[in-house]
């Protein structure tokens, strides 16, 4: 009895996807198609078919497809995804032309308030994602994917890298831990994605392993532009070498805590008020100002509480982060409404920006307000506040 | 074959449909109609019980006092929506009598009518004449019907009434209250479903009217949204329908982050585009992105310190509070979408009991839908030049009814908040396969990806130039979409037999719906 494969979309009634099933044969390749959306597209999804196996010079073997609307990048991912199953060796690639939409740049410093973390295998979740403007959009190949499904959604991942529009939202993705987030990288870092995110970092060395893949990779494809770090601690023992992870690369222009798996490694509960990861969070937060990077804190699980969310958010506020994780849209705008300043904060970086421009102007080293003298660190984030305020 | 003649919308249709000579399209506002109305025939009261009582011991009883023969027209009203548990019965009694030939004439069909298949399949229904949503129109979309399908809206099916375009011999009118003497209402009783509109027409109109209810009152059955005057027999069953199903799909909230901005994007544009004042006026339907529109806009109202006049239902819940809390003077209903609707139509006075006539009907004196300062509709398809769409899908099969969508096109201003694509299915298409609303009606469309406005509503577009608004031409967004989703779909293999046509609210054609090719 010969093997099959399969690949995509679980469940009854999936949307936006489809199951790919291979069966490897001498005989030549036939395809079957069944669809949704078959009288629209039937033969739009066979000739797509046909053209991935072309790419992949593969001319025998047996594909089923069962679709439920799927995007053309989704379809190329499934097929080219069950095709490798059975090919373990093919080195060939078929790539979904990039959009042009997908090669813009990224920024040390810009903002990254809200990041809202997409399983990497719900293609239907990314198509519209970046209408709701958030700073950065993540699509997970971590936690949100089951071990049985990383492989598969590799694919998805890099060609929605290629594919979707995220509006200027930063492009990030999370790898997994350790070997299988190395060669998580090599599907992304040529698609410019914007900023890894690692998680479960404990030390310097898992960055600095991180970092020395992207540069291969990097050159391999002639990358030129840097690939954003942004390191996730989830531990006590990463949380005491915040410092060492924060100064690890030059390409870390963030560093973020998770608080789920904090917890359960410190064995406490976590509670509303927070007391028990006081001290992680404000440790990430002094780490990330000494390596002159953003301090990000965890996401708000409870997606129906907007009010708890918000208080949240004015928590991490107070204590210093720059930003919130988030798992749902709906999250995105309180916490751009959160992290406002407040108008006597506008008001206040205006004046200091002010003396900063006359400064300037007038070939002082010494910005003065009044008959005080402001401090660089304090005229840097008079700056960011004014920005802050303008985007909004 | 028959033959086809192009409208003025350039659409093909056909002259003669079911028997009955039909007039193409010609224009918005160009057809003018002459003559008299229609009328029922005259009778006495020395014909019916002095004692008011009319009442019959079963529906089959009654169905054969008013001379149920082949060839009736049979007519009925959708306020249970899927709960309707008469029609399933008339026609079942219809069977047994071995009538044969019958036109059912729906405000609405349901999935609940699903049975009604295997009526047309034995002969005893040739074909159902009224809004086929599921699979009463998948069957008809597939040429199944001994009859062509004529969908009008509500507005153009009292005006066929009353035109003498369609002759109803009986009418069946299902009533959650009633006494003996026919006084029915649809606000109380343990199947209320709020008014009977849609079944008013009928009951002046038709030749014989039953009125079946699982609510006897002692005489008077008050408010008499149906009148004893018009009613030949009472029949009293356990259950007439189903009020639980009255809610529907399409009256959930919508949670979809991305519907969700789309009602606001909506909300928005209203506001920032003047329409939002003091005394303004607003009608949005069922379907989950206008019920969180009405959201939006009752936040925006408490904001603002706004209050509307009116508000024209389908009335839900959320329309209850703005009335309840002080944020308009009236409702104006046409139908009750969920049980809190229900329970406002018989407790508030503000809660008014409209019907088709008032509202919508395009052959009178003025109706209130050319009132409305805004109103928000939903499509499955819109084209390049405002065109829409609300029957069919892309894929060619009749799906929907049009309800008073295109009574409610003739509003201030016309907004269709829609998704650009529905998994890989585009919106915003090149040409509609059936045009169910001409572009010049259509005044804004608001999508996920930006707001197109029609180029012939110069003062809207004047009106949120700086808005801040994400406002678009529908050509860019639809490029947007098209490249996402890999092209245009295929259009649908099409025969060329009519298997329903669409009718303009002056009752005149403006499209036809073809045959699936299977």
């Amino acid at each position: 009895m010969p093997h099959t494969f399969i690949s995509g979309a679980k469940g009854e009634k999936p949307r936006s996807d489809l199951r790919a099933k291979f069966t490897p044969s001498n005989k030549p390749l036939s395809i079957s198609i069944n669809s949704t959306v078959k009288r629209m597209y039937g033969q739009n999804i066979l000739s797509q078919a046909q053209s991935v196996y072309q790419e992949l010079q593969i001319k025998t073997g047996e594909l089923e497809i069962e679709d439920f609307g799927a995007l053309p990048f989704v379809i190329a991912a499934r097929i080219e995804s069950v095709i490798k199953q059975a090919f373990t060796d093919l080195r060939q690639e078929s790539l979904p032309p990039i959009k042009d939409f997908c090669l813009g740049n990224s920024t040390r410093d810009r903002f990254r308030r809200s990041r809202l973390y997409l399983p990497g295998n719900q293609p239907k979740l990314m198509l519209n994602a970046g209408i709701h403007n958030p700073d950065g959009i993540i699509l997970d190949l971590e936690d949100a994917v089951s071990p049985a499904e990383k492989e598969d959604t590799r694919y998805v991942v890099r060609n929605a890298l290629r594919s979707v529009d995220f509006f200027g939202a930063e492009r990030m993705v999370r790898i997994n831990q350790g070997e299988p987030g190395l060669k998580d990288l090599e599907f992304v870092v040529p698609h410019n994605v914007h900023l890894i995110l690692i998680p479960k970092v404990e030390d310097a060395e898992a960055i600095k392993n991180v970092d020395a893949k992207i540069s291969e990779i990097s050159a391999e494809c002639r990358r030129k532009t840097p690939v954003f770090l942004m390191p996730i601690i989830e531990s006590g023992s990463g949380v005491l070498k915040a410092l060492e992870i924060a100064e690890a690369s030059p390409n870390i222009v963030a560093i973020a805590i998770g608080l789920e798996d904090y917890t359960a490694d410190i064995g406490v509960q976590r509670t509303d008020e927070g007391i028990e990861s006081f001290f992680a969070r404000s440790m990430l937060i002094n780490a990330a100002r000494a390596a002159g990077i953003q301090a990000i804190d965890t996401v708000y699980s409870d997606v129906a509480n907007e009010a708890g969310l918000r208080a949240s958010v004015q928590e991490a506020k107070t204590l210093g982060f720059d930003g919130k994780g988030c798992i749902h849209p709906r999250q995105i705008r309180p916490i751009h409404e959160e992290f406002a300043p407040t108008q006597s904060e506008i008001e206040k970086a205006q004046k200091i920006v002010a003396a900063y421009n006359e400064a300037e102007k007038k070939g002082l080293g010494v910005v003065s307000l009044g008959s005080k003298m402001v401090d660089p660190p304090v005229v840097k984030r008079a700056l960011r506040t004014v920005k802050l305020s303008e985007e909004l | 074959m028959e033959q086809l003649v192009k409208n003025a919308a350039g659409r093909l249709v056909p002259t003669v449909v079911n028997g009955v000579k039909q007039t193409p399209f010609q224009g918005v506002g160009k057809y003018k109609p002459s003559g008299k109305k229609a009328a029922p025939p005259i009778r006495s009261c020395s014909e019916y019980p002095a004692d008011g009582n009319k009442i019959i011991k079963s529906l089959k009883d009654a169905l054969l006092k008013c001379g149920l023969q082949d060839g009736m027209t049979i007519s009925s009203h959708h306020h249970f929506r899927n709960g309707d548990l008469v029609m399933n019965q008339v026609f079942d009694i219809a069977a047994k009598e071995g009538i044969k030939g019958l036109r059912w004439f729906p405000s609405a069909a349901f999935p609940c009518h699903k049975p009604v298949i295997d009526h047309i399949k034995n002969g005893v229904v040739d074909w159902v004449e009224g809004s086929l949503n599921g699979p009463l129109g998948d069957n008809a979309s597939h040429g199944n019907m001994n009859g062509t399908a004529v969908l009008r809206s509500h507005g153009g099916r009292w005006q066929a009434i009353q035109d003498g375009e369609v002759h109803i011999d009986i009418a069946v009118i299902a009533a959650p209250t009633a006494d003996a003497f026919g006084n029915a209402t649809g606000d109380r009783g343990p199947s209320a479903c709020g008014l009977l509109g849609f079944g008013l027409a009928d009951s002046m109109y038709a030749d014989k009217v039953i009125v079946v209810t699982d609510n006897l009152v002692h005489f008077p059955c008050v408010p008499w949204q149906i009148q004893g005057q018009n009613v030949d027999y009472v029949v009293v069953l356990d259950k007439v329908g189903e009020p639980e199903k009255i809610v529907s799909g399409t009256t959930q909230l919508t949670k979809s982050p991305d519907r969700l901005h789309i009602a606001e994007l909506t909300a928005k544009f209203v506001r920032k585009a003047g329409i939002l004042k003091d005394g303004f006026s607003f009608q949005a339907g069922a379907g989950g992105t206008a019920l969180a529109f009405a959201i939006f806009l009752k936040e925006m109202m408490k904001d603002e310190g706004i209050k509307a006049r009116f508000i024209r239902g389908g009335s839900t819940r959320y329309l209850v509070e703005m009335l309840e809390e002080g944020l308009t003077d009236f409702i104006l209903d046409g139908q009750t979408f969920d049980l809190e609707g229900v329970r406002s139509m018989r407790e508030n006075f503000g809660h008014i009991n409209t019907s088709p006539f008032t509202s919508y009907n395009w052959h009178g004196k003025g109706n209130f839908a050319s009132m409305l300062d805004v109103v928000v509709l939903g499509a499955t398809e819109v084209d390049v030049n405002f065109n829409a769409n609300v029957v069919t899908h892309s894929d060619g099969r009749m799906l929907h009814g049009i309800g008073g969508w295109q009574n409610c096109l003739f509003s201030k201003c016309t907004i269709l908040p829609i998704p650009a694509f529905r998994n890989r299915i585009p919106v915003i298409v090149d040409k509609v396969t059936t045009l169910v609303g001409p572009g010049e009606l259509v005044d804004v469309i608001v999508t996920e990806r930006g707001i197109a406005i029609n180029p012939l509503r110069k003062d809207l577009i004047r009106a949120t130039k700086n808005s801040g608004l994400p406002i678009r031409k529908i050509e860019e967004i639809k490029a947007e979409i098209d490249d996402l989703i890999g092209g245009q779909p295929a259009k649908p293999e099409l025969d060329d037999e009519v298997v329903g046509i669409v009718k303009w609210v002056d009752g005149t054609v403006i499209d036809s719906i073809f045959k699936i090719a299977d």
